[in-house]
């Protein structure tokens, strides 16, 4: 089994921590892993990136070849429709709904909502907004694991939640349970917005 | 036991350096390569050996550093992007007549793609010039485990060992297995004998011996390079460092036997092994078509080789799996396509950053000048390039800010302003300041201090707190180095000031300093943490 995530969004918005709490839980289970970071230049405020390889047999390139992946993660919805050529037919986009402008020619809403709309699997929610809701602000980042946690996988949420317990227990008891707070609260999130539907 | 660690591959070469005996790194921050010293500087056994690993002024004073720790008998790494070769090549190249006597690994961290950096030189070409062993693995684990056979070999052969990784490897984590053996550092142990004196007739005596070397780095780098059957038939694939993954990403159905290279010289009996079992050969390398064209020439024109230079795969830029699998034949299959709504989203100067004020204050000013030039050089603040500011109209290497205002001031630009950060400004600014003084040339420098390494994730710069001294020290006029702080409700003082300088006839330096605001929040952070 593989699972190949792109994780996305803007310089200084986090996904590098994400990154590691997956990370985490990977070597854990005792899967291999491969994580392609951007670091340098790009992370003042421009697109940010990271390619993550997760499988039980060795991996070979550090990069997904496009048309491969099985997920975007992304803090934000343009990012999250920047690396749509990476995605296979079946493959699931979770996203941060709130859009991060600081360019002048940033899409409208309209625009961004077709454009995501198109694809089959997506989860869109306002991770912010969630986050400010139950008074973790800094967490959202973790609302959005919380809300890709069941297209991941080839860990379980149990998985990813004992890793987040080991990443973020040298700054505490708080923010560990915090962080598993808001993780909760993404599960929740994506359940109710499929929900509907059914 | 081994144990499994998550590192990129940055990290795997300093854990590797620790493991086997390093006594000291040496480097100056450099995208990609920054991580490795960082690592070092961070490691429990950084403390408990006393293993040296403060940032160095530049790469040249690093390198020379490290070959005196070599000389002593100890085992010392040097660390750079690959730009930095070019700063220290004078040293790195003599390092190679002279010999080592402790292990000495120079790493060079390039960057095809030029993700951070002004061109994507290939440092494998240096190591060629030099005549010395070059190491390029081809994943995290073998940059850990190649770390210590590189100490090994530059022992052995007397030799420095050229350590090459590029972004990709560098910037990339992955699983290693890390053994408990950690290696005792080497003792004291000075260099006797005449060879390290560089005199002519010494130096050709020395050239000679490392020319008899040559037989004995080509057989240690056939005995390293493998070559595996594949399926196929027809096609031999050679594939250096980390494009042996793409190659195996790619699961090739044509390829009859893959040969991977991860030491140069080039294995020239494997290449002809290859070749006789192949009808043509692709060879897939990251940066320039370094060993296409050695290939190419050992096998003669009547043999088909294929690479960057035929353009079976792109001449420029990094590889990446989707043109390796095209290169051998495989058609994406791809379901979605970009989305032209989705803009670009260029990296830009921090809210509250001081190089902003610096740039509004310049814009401010150089309206009243229409013909003023501004010289850039590299750090953040190049982005002053890019709107809003689009203030600086150049920016070619380190230090190059200051002589190139200089020379188009000789040439009569007037107003001829130059702006460098702190960091910049100490590793290759510092010696042009002294021409520019001594010349009495018409300038104006500007150097954006924040107190740190900014660009690179904020490292410590070497000047801090000196500037004011090194200027005068150089011999600027003591009144005409002013010190402004660069925020908004200062700007009359800062834009009174660059009028003030740029008429004066001469050399003069307006240092405009305001702690970096990255590392001023993680600082404040830091400090509440602990507090609370």
């Amino acid at each position: 089994m593989k699972k190949d995530i792109i994780l996305s969004g803007v310089g200084g918005q986090g996904i590098l921590s994400i990154a590691t709490v997956i990370g985490e839980a990977a070597i854990a289970a005792g899967l291999h892993l491969k994580q392609a970071e951007v670091h340098g230049m790009s992370q003042r405020g421009g697109d940010v990136q990271s390619h993550l390889r997760l499988s039980d047999k060795p991996i070979f390139s550090d990069l997904i070849p496009r048309g491969q992946a099985d997920l975007i993660i992304a803090m934000e919805p343009m990012e999250a429709l920047r690396y749509v050529q990476y995605l296979h037919p079946n493959a699931w986009i979770v996203t941060a709904s709130e859009p991060f402008v600081n360019i002048p020619n940033y899409p409208d809403s309209a625009t961004l909502k077709k454009n995501l709309d198109a694809f089959p699997n997506v989860v869109s929610r306002n991770i912010e907004a969630l986050a400010k809701e139950a008074s973790l602000p800094k967490s959202a980042n973790m609302v959005l694991l919380g809300m890709a946690a069941s297209h991941i996988a080839i860990l379980t949420p149990e998985q990813l939640r004992a890793a987040i317990g080991r990443v973020f227990a040298r700054k505490g008891e708080r923010v560990v349970a915090d962080n598993l707070k808001a993780f909760d609260l993404g599960r929740d999130a994506a359940r109710q917005e499929i929900e509907p539907e059914s | 036991m081994p144990e499994k660690k998550l590192l990129l591959g940055d990290e795997a070469v300093a854990l590797g350096a620790l493991y086997a005996g390093l006594s000291g790194v040496y480097a100056y921050p450099g995208t990609p390569s920054t991580e490795i010293t960082e690592f070092i500087q961070r490691h429990p056994l950084t403390r408990k050996r006393g293993i040296r690993s403060r940032w160095c002024a530049n790469e040249k004073t690093a390198m020379e550093a490290a070959l005196g720790m070599s000389y002593s008998g100890k085992r010392a790494l040097v660390c750079m992007k690959h730009v930095g070769l070019n700063v220290c090549a004078d040293a790195f190249v003599n390092a190679a007549i002279t010999g080592v006597n402790g292990g000495l690994v120079v790493l060079a961290a390039d960057d095809p793609s030029m993700h951070s950096s002004q061109n994507e030189q290939d440092s494998r070409f240096y190591g060629k010039f030099a005549m010395v062993p070059i190491f390029e693995p081809s994943n995290q684990q073998e940059a850990f485990d190649l770390v210590e056979e590189a100490f090994d070999q530059s022992e052995t052969l007397k030799l420095p060992v050229l350590f090459r990784l590029v972004t990709r490897l560098a910037h990339s984590r992955a699983d290693v297995s890390v053994p408990d053996a950690i290696r005792e550092m080497n003792p004291f142990r000075p260099e006797e004998g005449r060879h390290w004196i560089l005199l002519p007739a010494i130096a050709r005596k020395q050239y000679q011996a490392l020319l008899g070397k040559q037989g004995q780095l080509e057989a240690e780098a056939e005995k390293a390079a493998s070559l595996e059957k594949i399926d196929g038939k027809g096609l031999g694939v050679i594939a250096c460092g980390i494009a042996a993954n793409y190659v195996k990403e790619a699961a090739p159905k044509g390829v009859s036997f893959l040969l991977k290279v991860t030491r140069y010289p080039l294995p020239r009996n494997k290449i002809r092994e290859l070749a006789a079992v192949s009808d043509r050969i692709l060879v897939v390398e990251d940066g320039q078509p370094f060993a296409e064209e050695q290939v190419a020439a050992f096998l003669g024109a009547d043999y088909p080789v294929e690479g960057r230079l035929t353009g079976r795969l792109p001449r420029t830029g990094e590889l990446n799996p989707d043109v390796v699998a095209a290169a051998l034949g495989k058609i994406p299959n791809l379901t979605f396509e970009a989305i032209p709504d989705v803009a670009s989203r260029p990296p830009a100067l921090c809210k509250g950053c001081g190089h902003r004020d610096v740039y509004k204050a310049l814009n401010d000013v150089l309206s009243e000048y229409p013909g003023a030039r501004v010289f850039g050089d590299i750090g953040c603040y190049t982005l002053g390039a890019l709107p809003p500011y689009q203030t600086i109209h150049t920016c070619v290497d380190m230090g190059a800010s200051i002589t190139m205002a200089k020379g188009a001031a000789d040439a009569g630009q007037f107003p001829s302003i130059a702006v460098i950060g702190d960091s910049t400004f100490t590793h290759s600014g510092m010696t042009g300041l002294l021409d520019a003084v001594n010349d009495r040339a018409n300038i104006t420098l500007l150097i954006s201090d924040n107190l740190t390494t900014a660009m690179t994730g904020g490292q410590d710069s070497a000047g801090t707190n000196r500037f004011e001294a090194i200027c005068k020290g150089i011999g600027v006029e003591p009144e005409h180095i002013r010190v402004v702080v660069p925020q908004p409700a200062n700007l009359p003082e800062i834009t009174r000031i660059l009028r003030d300088e740029i008429h004066y006839n001469g050399v003069s330096v307006i240092i405009a300093r305001r702690e970096c605001i990255q590392t001023l929040g993680r600082k404040l952070r830091k400090q509440k943490a602990e507090k609370g």
